[in-house]
């Protein structure tokens, strides 16, 4: 197969502007513009969706129109709350965890592509720099419980790195699966790939979304592999100490890690900003459709499904995951060659 | 894991798709007025004219929260005879921050002076001010319902010879 990155080349911002410097200002606030809106249309749409599952309506009263501002009145909130830090806490790492756990996310914005020209960087190691940035988020949260000095942070902190790190593996596994099938590393590339069939239609990469969805849930914490963050069990695992707008990170990272590992998935394996060929719409239309939609059904998932005891959390990542998503790895290559 | 496992799982996800659905059953108060039942507690009002001041509600009431003032006052009928006596009501007062709506005292006043209403907006900003004297438990009169119709087939109720 011919590589398809000949033709993408420049980003569209880069055909307007020549100046090198007015082109990485434009890139770094357009990244963090999005990431900032991004996380706050899909965490309202999780307060809505999550109310309507539950028979109840939600926020309506911010902002006057069924409650549309609810979370930017939070962020207000979080900003005018007193920054406490425990006395016996570790103050730099304490200080520092959130920016941890945040900046990835931010980051893995920068090479998730809109259209065969929208987006800030089109790097040719794409996937990996993004389970890269994947794995660094996991120090946040670590750092986050380990400076607290607090016993039940600590336990919070240590059951979300022993999470994480189960399901690194079957995240990368699967992700790798897809590098097999369209033989670059690249995003754009990638997308290029499943021009005429997107990869979820192939069934040996049917699985690999599942497992990638999956793995993806417990790399957030979230329902139903959120026992770091149990609420009811362990307050609020690592991060109890926290209040403000340090908090209110934690949270920005946990949505913005959602639109980041949707915006992936959607790249890998629902063919990116690719459109199906009787709706004529703009690739970004398309991006930010498949986005909403996998949003959706991490949302749905959270309403419906109890969460998971951590020794059933690791069983089923070391026990089923990983030698299912080393299997499909098997039968991948199988194809790739009987195909050739 | 049995082969089962799966098809739960979905089941579930249709029920969270189907309530998500259907319109939620939230009624959202301050806008919407809620559809109360018959018969709803919402607080208690006073006819002055039916009471004789027995005292029965005041001590009945577990909480003690009604408060009586009274005074006799006789009468020399024109056509003469013996001089008639009458209880005159001074202060007839609620006190709803102790009342607990257990309805003892409507239940038990002989002469059908105080009765049941729905109104429940009342909340107030001081203490004090949840004392109702006799003016304003009268006015409350005004939103007392008439009684529910009788169920089907139910005896008809006696009538005060």
């Amino acid at each position: 197969m011919i590589l398809a990155l000949a033709h993408t080349g420049q980003s569209v911002v880069n055909d307007w502007f020549s100046n090198v410097w007015l082109v990485v200002i434009i890139k770094a606030v357009a990244v963090l513009g999005f990431f900032l809106v991004a996380p706050l249309m899909v965490g309202y749409m999780e307060h809505k969706v999550l109310a309507h599952m539950q028979s109840r309506v939600g926020p309506m009263e911010a902002g006057g129109f069924h409650g549309w501002a609810q979370l930017v009145a939070d962020g207000v909130k979080f900003i005018q709350k007193e920054d406490i830090i425990p006395a016996a806490a570790d103050r730099s790492v304490f200080s520092l965890a959130p920016a941890v756990s945040m900046i990835p996310y931010i980051v893995v914005m920068v090479v998730i592509p809109f259209s065969p020209t929208v987006f800030a960087l089109n790097l040719d190691v794409g996937i990996f720099f993004v389970m890269a940035m994947g794995s660094v988020s996991v120090i946040g949260v670590l750092m986050a419980g380990w400076s607290s000095a607090n016993k039940f942070s600590l336990i919070g902190a240590l059951r979300a790195a022993a999470q994480l790190i189960a399901y690194e593996l079957p995240l990368v596994l699967a992700a790798a699966a897809v590098v097999m099938q369209s033989g670059q590393l690249s995003l754009i590339g990638i997308t290029e790939e499943q021009q005429g069939l997107w990869n979820i239609v192939r069934p040996w990469q049917l699985i690999g979304f599942f497992i990638f969805l999956i793995a993806s849930l417990a790399e957030l914490t979230r329902p139903p592999f959120d026992m770091p963050v149990a609420d009811s069990e362990i307050i609020f695992g690592a991060y109890t100490e926290y209040t403000g707008l340090k908090f209110a990170f934690f949270l920005l990272a946990e949505y913005g890690g959602i639109v980041a590992l949707s915006a992936v998935m959607s790249v890998l394996y629902l063919g990116g900003y690719k459109g199906l060929p009787f709706i004529p719409l703009p690739a970004p239309i398309w991006m930010a459709g498949k986005i909403t939609a996998l949003s959706f059904l991490v949302i749905w998932l959270r309403a419906t499904f109890p969460r998971l005891r951590e020794d059933q959390l690791q069983r089923f990542s070391w026990l089923v995951l990983i030698p299912l998503s080393l299997l499909q790895i098997m039968v991948v290559a199988t194809v790739k060659v009987a195909s050739k | 894991m049995q082969g089962g496992i799966g098809l739960g799982l979905l089941k579930g996800l249709g029920v969270t798709l189907k309530a998500m659905l259907k319109p939620a059953m939230t009624v959202q108060y301050p806008h919407v007025k809620p559809d109360l039942p018959a018969r709803t507690r919402g607080v208690i009002a006073l006819k002055q004219e039916n009471c004789t001041v027995c005292y029965k509600c005041a001590r009945e009431c577990p909480d003690w929260c009604i408060y009586i003032d009274a005074h006799k006052e006789s009468h020399e009928p024109a056509s003469g005879g013996r001089a008639r006596s009458a209880k005159i009501l001074d202060r007839f007062a609620i006190d709803y921050s102790l009342c607990m709506y257990c309805g003892i005292c409507v239940e038990v006043c002989p002469f059908d002076a105080l009765f049941w209403s729905p109104e429940f907006e009342y909340a107030e900003y001081g203490v004090g001010e949840l004392l109702h004297e006799k003016e304003r438990l009268e006015e409350w009169t005004y939103t007392v319902l008439p009684p529910p119709a009788l169920e089907v087939g139910a005896e008809p109720a006696e009538e005060a010879s």
